[in-house]
């Protein structure tokens, strides 16, 4: 049977400056075969996602596609087709979902109308009929009361109704090839299982075949029938879905494998890339704990209200922290693991004082954190730090690396002068694993996994005690998580640094912590030690972010 | 300092920019020090002498018939009843005793002269350093102002912004010009007067204060954006102060746009400014600016004296271009992420 789509020594590339230009992708090839699903995985700046963009032409102006790649769609040559024609097949025979669901939606228009403008555009449908056909389409993804939901804007659904409303659009005129660019990188664990099961039951119903883009391959292996490994512009294995997980060929592939945290077991350190990429070094010992000793930050009844208005005179108060306790010794994690919404971050808040509590404690050593002055807090901000999530946000874009680190050592006058600094600042970029001449370099010349490392360097300028890390991973690619995690890990080792560990991944936080506590809309609905809750997880919301964690194939998990 | 200068060097447009201001700059401070065009007020030429390359063009009095201009006859003797007859004698004497000189007037100069008889092209060197002093001060001060009002209004919000906002709204709410009236009123006759006697100084105040409306909606809306980034709670985190984090971490983000803000206040100062003195509330009038010869201009231009219009133009025009583009080129050149 012929592939519907034939991608062939595909090479793009794109003009920075004047002279210059980058080679993203590099004689890359592939078959999209009928009725079947084909995953494109890869770590960002893979190529993964400019590859599958080359197939509707949706690349930036800057972008150089050779003049001997071929994507062969229904016996034509799409790199050669003529603007019009690439407009007719985009949305009617081969339409994308993207990972942001919030910005890829218009939002000053309602749902309907964006739902029906795409079949309006492509069948000429009328108005009234394009509403009607719009209903039947959010119905068959799955939301509830779609009548109503025709009338509401992208901001008034949760993010998995949103790129379910993407699906629908994407899906409305019959498409032959849907491809969907991470389309649940954005989205909770438990969502990411539903939209995950959405495409594939949607794919069988109509019969069309769908171009999957993920960096985890774990993800993969639940959907894919076929897949493609790439890494840096190359394709480096590719094959059917199950020879992939049970008989990889490639290093990389068995890299990309190995090296998200596994439930049933607890390495010393987690297996990187470069483990594999040099031979194959793993480390079979388990990891180890520190005893429970005296807390060196506690907790008590943590609660955080916040007051919104919603008229003149009245207003709700929103419980966005319920009655939060725990304590952290020396050299122990905590790890505090929930969706979006449920309260976890504003947590982190309260304790550095970031947001003022409503009420509770939190102590560290004899200190109650909460009672003081600012000017009080202002020495205690020392001994407590914090490593934000997401790393392109948390450096600010305009001081020098080398800066970033030596403001927190100025503010508590620590280092006699400057040049002591600069030393301590060279140590600590040294430490995190950075190169030395990243010190006069500014954020956005480094990657997220590096941005991270920066990041934890700066937190940790002030030598402190307690770390608090809120989602330290999650913007990362799932096998630099890994060496970032085992970064932190070293640190715990050396420092006895006590960790509050924030994650929404069961996985991740399971490894790292010495007790999980999992919350829900604000409030603790099971604690304990992380192997009884991964054995016997009492409350039914663990189960389902359980039940919801990316397993791959089953086979290739039995041991 | 020296990546940025690299950088911009880098920009063509930027460079070339930057000679032309570093050029007026330059000739302001030339001027200034009385090294060029000390003289503009001295009548060195003819009434609206030509520019020197249309050559020496026949004047209206030329054009008359000969004797056209003299009433013929005796003018009778008055002396009888003319009180003041027999201080003529004394008069005509003591006249006599002054020596009068008529300077050298030539019949073109390079760029014309006006309805005295001045050099144009020096009225419109000295008119630079005037304009540009007041723009460029004004739009410093406005921005100062704006930047610093904004930066407090948008990252404490709370009564700090709603007082600002007060303040904000009872400023936009007078007519602009209206505005600019009382407050040129009460400086040039209240008890300010003395202090801003210079007049330039008051030109500055005037448009500072009526002016910085604009780029406090612009700076408080970004710290409003900022202010809540986690690089900012990042830095509240390892203990920077209220200050630090306002001007250390948040200014030098903003910046790009209080930059083109900046570039946009000059352009718009230099035009007030000559607005300001078309109407008399500007230089005083032993000064000179664009503004001055503009106004005059409009006179000349009914009788076909185009020089001056077209002197004060061509400055202003060139200056305010490059100025434009090396706000521009500034911007980018400051930018990180371009690098």
């Amino acid at each position: 049977m012929t592939p519907l789509v034939a991608v062939a020594n595909l090479r793009v590339s794109f003009r920075l400056g004047r002279e210059r230009t980058l080679e993203a992708v590099r004689g890359v090839s592939f078959d999209i075969r009928q009725d079947a699903t084909l995953a494109l995985v890869g770590e960002s700046g893979s190529g993964k996602t400019v590859s599958a963009m080359s197939i509707l032409r949706l690349l930036p102006e800057n972008a150089i596609v050779d003049p001997a790649s071929r994507i062969v769609y229904g016996g034509e040559n799409l790199l050669a087709a003529p603007p019009g024609r690439l407009r007719a097949l985009r949305g009617r025979e081969i339409s994308a979902v993207f990972q942001e669901p919030m910005s890829s939606l218009n939002p000053v228009l309602t749902v309907g109308e964006q739902v029906a403008e795409v079949l309006r555009l492509h069948r000429r449908m009328a108005p009234r009929q394009a509403l009607e056909r719009a209903a039947e389409l959010l119905a068959e993804v799955g939301i509830p009361e779609p009548r109503a939901r025709l009338r509401a804007y992208p901001h008034e659904l949760s993010g998995g109704q949103q790129q379910r409303v993407m699906i629908a659009m994407a899906i409305a005129n019959e498409p032959k090839l849907l491809i969907a660019d991470e389309p649940t990188t954005a989205l909770d664990v438990t969502v990411q299982r539903q939209v995950l099961e959405l495409i594939a039951r949607l794919r069988e119903r109509h019969r069309m075949s769908v171009l999957f883009i993920s960096h985890d391959l774990g993800l993969v292996g639940e959907i894919a029938d076929d897949v493609v490994v790439m890494r840096e512009g190359e394709v480096r294995e590719s094959g059917p879905t199950e020879r992939i997980f049970s008989a990889p060929q490639d290093p990389y592939t068995r890299a990309l494998l190995a090296c998200r945290p596994r439930l049933d077991a607890r390495p010393r350190r987690l297996p990187v890339i470069d483990d594999f990429m040099r031979g194959g070094a793993t480390t079979g010992t388990t990891l180890e704990r520190p005893p429970a000793s005296a807390n060196l930050i506690e907790a008590k009844h943590l609660r955080k209200e916040f007051r919104l208005r919603i008229g003149w005179f009245a207003s709700r108060s929103l419980h966005a922290v319920r009655d939060v306790s725990f304590g952290i010794s020396r050299g122990r994690t905590v790890g505090l693991v929930g969706e979006s919404g449920s309260g976890k971050t504003t947590v982190a808040m309260l304790v550095m004082r970031l947001l003022e509590a409503s009420g509770g404690e939190a102590r560290l050593e004899d200190t109650d954190l909460l009672r003081l002055s600012p000017a009080q807090m202002m020495a205690f901000r020392r001994r407590i730090q914090i490593v934000f999530q997401n790393p392109y946000a948390s450096l600010n874009p305009r001081l020098s690396i080398g800066r970033s680190l030596m403001e927190p050592m100025r503010i508590h006058r620590l280092g006699a002068d400057d040049a002591e600094r600069v030393e301590q600042a060279r140590r600590l970029l040294q430490r995190v694993g950075l190169p030395q001449d990243a010190m006069h370099r500014y954020p956005h010349e480094f990657s997220g996994g590096q941005r991270q490392r920066i990041a934890i360097a700066r937190a940790l300028a002030v030598e402190p005690e307690v770390l608090i890390c809120d989602e330290p991973v999650s913007a990362l690619d799932v096998s630099v998580q890994a060496t970032v995690l085992n970064l932190l890990l070293d640190l715990q080792e050396e420092r006895g640094l006590a960790y509050l560990f924030i994650s929404h991944d069961l996985a991740v936080v399971k490894y790292m912590s010495d007790e999980v506590l999992v919350m829900r809309e604000g409030e603790v609905v099971e604690r304990g030690a992380p192997e009884a809750i991964y054995r016997d997880p009492q409350h039914e919301y663990t189960r389902k972010l359980l039940a919801a964690i990316p397993r791959g194939l089953a086979r290739a998990e039995s041991p | 300092m020296e990546t940025l200068w690299s950088r911009l060097r880098q920009d063509r447009i930027g460079t070339i920019s930057l000679g032309i201001v570093l050029a007026y700059l330059a000739l302001i401070l030339a001027a200034a020090l009385g090294l060029v065009s000390a003289g503009w007020n001295r009548e060195v030429g003819l009434p609206y002498a030509t520019p020197s390359l249309l050559g020496v063009q026949p004047s209206l009095e030329a054009a008359l018939p000969a004797g056209a201009a003299r009433p013929r006859g005796t003018s009778p003797d008055l002396s009888a009843v003319d009180p003041l007859a027999p201080k003529y004698a004394e008069w005509a004497r003591r006249t006599a005793e002054l020596e009068v000189s008529e300077p050298e007037r030539s019949a073109t100069l390079p760029w014309g002269g006006d309805r005295w008889g001045r050099d144009v092209l020096d009225k419109a060197v000295k008119g630079s350093q005037v304009s540009i002093a007041v723009g460029v001060a004004a739009a410093l001060f406005a921005t100062l102002i704006g930047t610093l009002l904004g930066a407090f209004a948008g990252f404490y919000g709370g009564k700090t912004n709603d007082f600002l906002e007060w303040l904000y709204n009872v400023f936009t709410s007078v007519p602009g010009i209206l505005l600019v009236f009382a407050l040129a009123a009460v400086l040039r006759s209240g008890g300010l007067s003395k202090v801003f006697a210079s007049g330039i100084w008051m030109v500055v105040i005037i448009l500072a204060v009526t002016g910085w409306t604009g780029m406090y909606r612009l700076v408080r809306a970004e710290y409003m954006k900022h202010r809540s980034r986690e690089y900012v709670l990042a830095a509240q985190a390892i203990g920077a102060s209220a200050g630090s984090r306002m001007f250390v971490h948040i200014l030098p983000n903003v910046g790009h746009v209080i930059l083109v803000q900046l570039s946009l206040l000059v352009v718009a100062f230099i035009k007030v400014e000559v607005i300001l003195s078309f109407l008399g509330l500007g230089v005083p009038v032993d000064m000179v600016s664009w503004g001055t010869m503009l106004s005059e201009a409009q006179t000349e231009l009914v009788i076909g004296k185009w020089w001056q219009l077209a002197a004060a133009t061509v400055f202003m025009a060139v200056f305010l271009t490059a100025f434009s583009m090396l706000t521009d080129s500034l911007r980018d050149a400051l930018d990180p992420k371009l690098r």
